[in-house]
């Protein structure tokens, strides 16, 4: 595949990302903007693919577009916080928002499907390409990174039981 | 044309840039949230490029920590969030202005 076919593919997916961030930021429905933060995750994982990362690309799409996101849309029912900031568009805004997002989903899938189809997978950069493969990846995490590893683990500990103190309900105002 | 990581850095940026902007011009604090999810992915997209760019598997392994690390403060922070809403009924960050609960 030729270099040109990447950069049609980088174009593609910097025009999805670009354009769902900007429509994140004007969203005035918090689970709108959600959604659109999860396209643009998505664009970017497909980026990941080119820049030859497959194994960061598929935790981008099930840790940040999975896990997070739909930790952000829990949070954001939960409170029922999406309509708290400003006016509420109007039923034109949302079929504006309709039409832009059923157009970047077509490009986010017509770019990745150039891409597999074409076989330009790691292509994306003008030096060789070297071994990314999640064993390659493990092999370097665990041969220069374990103490930074051992860390990440107490921290995520940390997280959960900082969560669930900040959490808990005091048993007189229960 | 030759894709070279002048490309990624710009995209890279613009995102940054739009993330700081969230920031810096909503109130509500879950959309602040989401600004800031973004402002790390940009700098995720840039690790990624380098790590293409110089033909090392550190920055790729770097990405890795980062969204771990930002796992963990996504959980904190909307555990402080809900903790916040249920004592003043509101997540405007205007309105938290007082470190008294």
């Amino acid at each position: 595949m030729g270099s040109g076919s990447v950069v049609i593919v980088f174009i593609l997916m910097a025009l999805v990302s670009i354009t769902s961030a900007v429509m994140m930021l004007r969203s005035h429905n918090a689970v709108h903007s959600a959604l659109w933060l999860v396209l643009n995750f998505t664009a970017i994982a497909v980026l990941y693919v080119v820049l030859n990362a497959p194994f960061i690309a598929m935790v981008q799409i099930t840790v940040y577009a999975g896990a997070i996101m739909v930790l952000f849309l829990f949070v954001i029912m939960l409170l029922g916080a999406e309509q708290l900031q400003g006016i509420t568009g109007g039923h034109g805004t949302e079929r504006y928002h309709q039409a832009v997002a059923i157009v970047l989903v077509v490009l986010l899938i017509a770019g990745f499907g150039f891409l597999v189809f074409q076989g330009g997978m790691g292509s994306g950069g003008e030096t060789a390409v070297i071994d990314t493969s999640p064993t390659a990846l493990g092999l370097r995490l665990f041969e220069g990174y374990v103490l930074p590893f051992e860390v990440t683990g107490i921290l995520l500990l940390a997280a959960i039981i900082g969560v669930a103190v900040f959490t808990r309900r005091k048993k007189k105002e229960a | 044309m030759e894709l070279t990581i002048n490309w990624y850095i710009a995209l890279s940026a613009i995102l940054f840039s739009l993330g700081a902007l969230g920031v810096l011009t909503r109130r509500n604090a879950i959309i602040l949230f989401m600004s800031i999810e973004m402002m790390l992915n940009a700098a995720n997209l840039a690790f990624v490029a380098f790590a293409r760019h110089l033909g090392d598997l550190d920055g790729q392994v770097l990405v890795f920590f980062v969204i771990t690390v930002a796992a963990a403060e996504v959980a904190v922070g909307l555990a402080l969030i809900v903790t916040i809403f249920r004592s003043k009924k509101s997540i405007n960050i205007d309105e938290i202005n007082l470190m008294k609960g």
